[in-house]
């Protein structure tokens, strides 16, 4: 389905000027900054904005759709959402792989800038978190959103804009990096223009948001709908902050945050950890509180449960930030509030993934025949395993031994490809169908491979992580009968060896997984009728009832 | 009263009736009703917060107290609450590093005043004294002298018989010091010049001289000898022989740390050379700069016997 073949002719025209003005936008940061990565920037948007006002301007005067189309949901961005989630997890995922090799064999990749491990390290961060989550979250938003509320979305200008937007977002920052700019914030690389021009993205993504459920027709909002707008509202708030920083020039790149030294570091890190937590988890138990129930036809066994985990994790996870810098120069009260807000994080956390997993009770023939209800299954397992994990690293003297190695990774991939990746492909097995107007996906069988590949993989990388991690904090930390240390450092790089190699070794197992679930969705949405109406219960109740 | 509903069946409780259906709902599995909401097929069971969590969490709080009566916790104003235990991490972090100084310093005190053929004579205290002396090398030097002191393409071997500054370990210890075109006044100072102004011809020359000299059949009357014998032979003693300890190599060894084949001959006549090592007085102290200074002594054993 095509952008205009569901805009009325008012809203292509709009659709218009706006692609038009990004042509502007484009060709106006290209011909300022001249040349360097904001140049090529500005090309990029400007090739994108062209792109736009041929696909809309080609359509400017085509008939309007019924007036019946109010009727239905509006999920033209949603499907579009999906297919860049899948787009971003092969391209992001296959980065992590080849990063990953580079650090087996650190001399295969050629000897270009670009393909050095420094620039390919944030391109799969960035990639995995803003373009396969931040797509897949904004895509099941509009999703859930709707018929939790039992509306349409606001206007269908908005969604496009908001998806459309955050992907020419994460492109600018991937592209950057590969040409060597970076704010130097990890998880916050992209520079000054790109921050701006997500705000903006992101303005219009909560108002979206906001305008539509102020339209439902269901008394009260669902749950969900609560975890996706903390997950808006907080991320717009840490990317706000955390990226204030003043331009070295208005035409260019370049730019120095305003935090500096400890404060930098605390800012740094209370975006990070809350990154985490309102990017990769709230949003996300938005998803699982939708789609877990729907899948398994189960009520969700407890509404307190979901209501103390929503307060508890939107209260104590702005606290705890600090625990990513124990024994360094930040003041040991802030580590300390750190440590103990980190520790009563855990029962909210375990709330949400106890209420879960509680939920498929009476339901478990299910978990155990029907692989796409297993994916949520594993992942609130996995989710329940790295928050207990997460509070336990979280402890001061458990972090002198976990910092600064490989536990930390294997501790994020364990929530990233154990909790959050299988949610989102839980989401996706179910929501595919749906929006393609089929019953099952086009290959279901390929949804028991997928299910395998993932768990075997994950499984693979995180076990060989926490080897890797524990031995590395063990070698730091040894001395010898005279006092002297035990190991060399680069002696705890080469006992690294055999784990790294079967840490890539998983995480090919998890990107073959996500190919097929890629390959699937193709062919479900080509094997799609024509304008294919999603089967769902009808937007509004029949008069009958 | 109990607070679960099964026990309660009350429908006029804080929980709605089903707009559709006009009755509480109540689920056959776990036997709780629900809140009377649906949305999209989704409903919600009214089951009460589990006494487990409740208790978890509870603990969860006491544990977080007792850190903030005993750790420095709380900001107020422009202090912040010490705790009971009185910590400060900047002396924690002093007080362990000093610990384990003191742990160590029965035998590295032996080492402050570097009296080598002394310190060389004592194994019982060379065995352990080495094997700390390695991690310090693979911590400090190994990255461009390699883990087993091989060198690699600009960085000089240490695992061999030749020596740009003598290889004695008070020789050593020195160079570990001052360094090598470091920063400090004090450093060894070493450089190669560019001939960039000579003749494309001359060059020629002068690298086939300097090509051939390992092979042993070097012309000291061809153009390149004579253009040696003029501008080289200062640093590199007469034939290339070298043995000045000044930092130029001898060119008759096949050592020579840039290359000896013709282009890399070449190119050192015409952009010159400079290598650096830094200076670590700054970072290591006396006596793991004399430990490292035996332990690279140690690494070219034959070369200590033979001078010995």
């Amino acid at each position: 389905m095509t952008p205009a073949g569901t805009l009325s002719r008012n809203e292509r025209q709009i659709a218009f000027g706006l692609s038009v003005a990004l042509s502007v936008l484009g060709f106006g940061m290209a011909a300022f900054a001249g040349k360097g990565v904001m140049a090529v920037h500005g090309a990029m948007a400007l090739i994108l904005g062209l792109f736009l006002v041929f696909r809309v301007g080609g359509r400017l005067y085509e008939g309007a759709p019924g007036i019946e189309r109010h009727d239905r949901y509006f999920d033209g961005p949603t499907r579009f959402g999906v297919m860049m989630t899948l787009v971003w997890a092969i391209f992001a995922m296959g980065i992590g792989v080849w990063v990953s090799a580079l650090l087996y064999w650190p001399e295969g990749t050629p000897a270009l800038p670009w393909t050095s491990f420094g620039r390919l390290r944030p391109v799969h961060t960035t990639g995995i978190i803003f373009g396969f989550g931040g797509n897949a979250l904004i895509a099941t938003s509009f999703y859930v959103l709707q018929r939790t509320a039992r509306t349409r979305l606001a206007d269908a200008i908005s969604p496009w804009f908001v998806l459309i937007g955050f992907n020419l977002f994460c492109l600018w920052a991937v592209s950057g990096y590969l040409m060597g700019s970076t704010q130097s914030k990890e998880y916050a690389e992209a520079e000054w223009y790109a921050d701006l021009w997500l705000v903006v993205v992101w303005v219009v993504y909560f108002t979206v948001y906001i305008r539509t459920l102020a339209r439902r027709h269901e008394p009260h909002i669902y749950v969900a709908n609560w975890y996706y707008m903390a997950f808006i509202l907080v991320v717009a708030m840490l990317h706000i902050v955390n990226n204030l920083a003043i331009p070295v020039r208005w035409n260019g790149a370049d730019s120095f945050t305003i935090w500096a030294g400890v404060q930098d570091a605390m800012i740094q890190w209370w975006y990070g950890h809350n990154a985490v937590a309102f990017f990769l988890t709230s949003g996300f138990l938005g998803m699982l509180y939708y789609y877990l129930p729907v899948r398994s036809g189960r009520p969700i066994w407890s509404y307190r449960l979901s209501i103390l985990s929503f307060w508890g994790i939107v209260f104590f996870y702005i606290w705890v930030g600090s625990h990513h810098l124990h024994y360094t120069a930040l003041p040991y009260w802030v580590q300390t509030l750190g440590m103990t807000f980190s520790v009563m994080l855990l029962v909210p956390s375990w709330a949400s993934a106890g209420n879960a997993i509680a939920t498929l009770n009476g339901a478990w023939h299910k978990v155990r025949d029907d692989a796409t209800l297993r994916f949520m299954f594993v992942a609130a397992v996995f989710y329940g395993l790295s928050t207990f994990e997460g509070s336990f690293l979280a402890i001061r003297p458990v972090n002198s031994l976990s910092h600064y190695t490989d536990w930390t990774v294997g501790h994020v991939h364990s929530g990233t490809l154990g909790w959050v990746a299988m949610i989102i492909f839980g989401a996706i097995y179910t929501m595919v169908p749906q929006l393609s107007g089929r019953e099952t996906m086009a290959w279901p069988r390929a949804i028991e491979w997928h299910f395998w590949l993932a768990v075997g993989g994950t499984l693979v990388y995180v076990v060989s992580m926490w080897n890797a991690g524990i031995t590395q904090g063990l070698m730091w930390r040894a001395y010898d009968l005279n006092g002297a240390l035990s190991y060399s450092f680069v002696e705890s790089v080469q006992a690294m060896a055999p784990y790294y190699l079967i840490r890539t070794i998983g995480g090919g197992m998890f990107l073959t997984g996500a190919i097929v679930c890629a390959l699937n969705c193709y062919a479900t949405f080509r094997s799609a009728p024509y304008m294919a109406e999603p089967r769902d219960v009808p937007l509004r109740p029949t008069p009958a009832e | 009263m109990s607070d679960d509903p099964r026990l309660n069946p009350d429908p006029d409780a804080d929980h709605e009736i089903d707009a559709h259906t006009g009755h509480l709902e109540v689920d056959p599995v776990t036997g709780y009703d629900t809140t009377g909401h649906d949305w999209n097929g989704i409903r919600e069971l009214n089951t009460p917060f589990p006494k487990l969590a409740l208790w978890a969490m509870i603990l969860t709080f006491v544990y977080s107290v007792i850190a903030w009566v005993l750790l420095p916790a709380w900001p107020y104003g422009k202090d912040f609450t010490r705790g009971l235990l009185g910590l400060d991490q900047t002396e924690m972090a002093v007080e362990s590093y000093r610990a384990l100084t003191a742990d160590r310093s029965d035998w590295m005190a032996k080492f402050e005043a570097g009296d080598f053929p002394a310190l060389q004579a004592d194994d019982t205290l060379m065995l352990p004294a080495m094997a700390a002396a390695d991690r310090l090398f693979q911590d400090n030097c190994a990255a461009c002298h390699g883990a087993d002191g091989g060198g690699g393409p600009g960085f000089p071997v240490l695992n061999d018989d030749y020596w740009l500054w003598g290889g004695d370990p008070e020789t050593i210890a020195e160079t570990l010091h001052v360094g090598i075109n470091a920063t400090g006044d004090d450093t060894r100072f070493g450089q190669m010049p560019a001939f960039d102004w000579m003749e494309r011809g001359e060059l020629s020359a002068l690298a086939d001289y300097v090509t051939a000299l390992p092979q042993g059949n070097a012309d000291a009357d061809s153009e390149g000898g004579v253009l040696f014998a003029d501008n080289c032979s200062a640093c590199h003693a007469e034939g290339g022989i070298g043995g000045m300890e000044n930092g130029a190599p001898a060119l008759t060894d096949q050592a020579v740390i840039y290359g000896q084949d013709r282009a890399s001959v070449l190119e050192t006549l015409r952009r010159g050379r400079q290598g650096v090592m830094p200076a670590w007085s700054d970072r290591l102290t006396e006596a793991e700069i004399n430990l490292l200074a035996l332990y690279v002594a140690n690494l070219s054993k034959d070369d200590v016997e033979g001078q010995q």
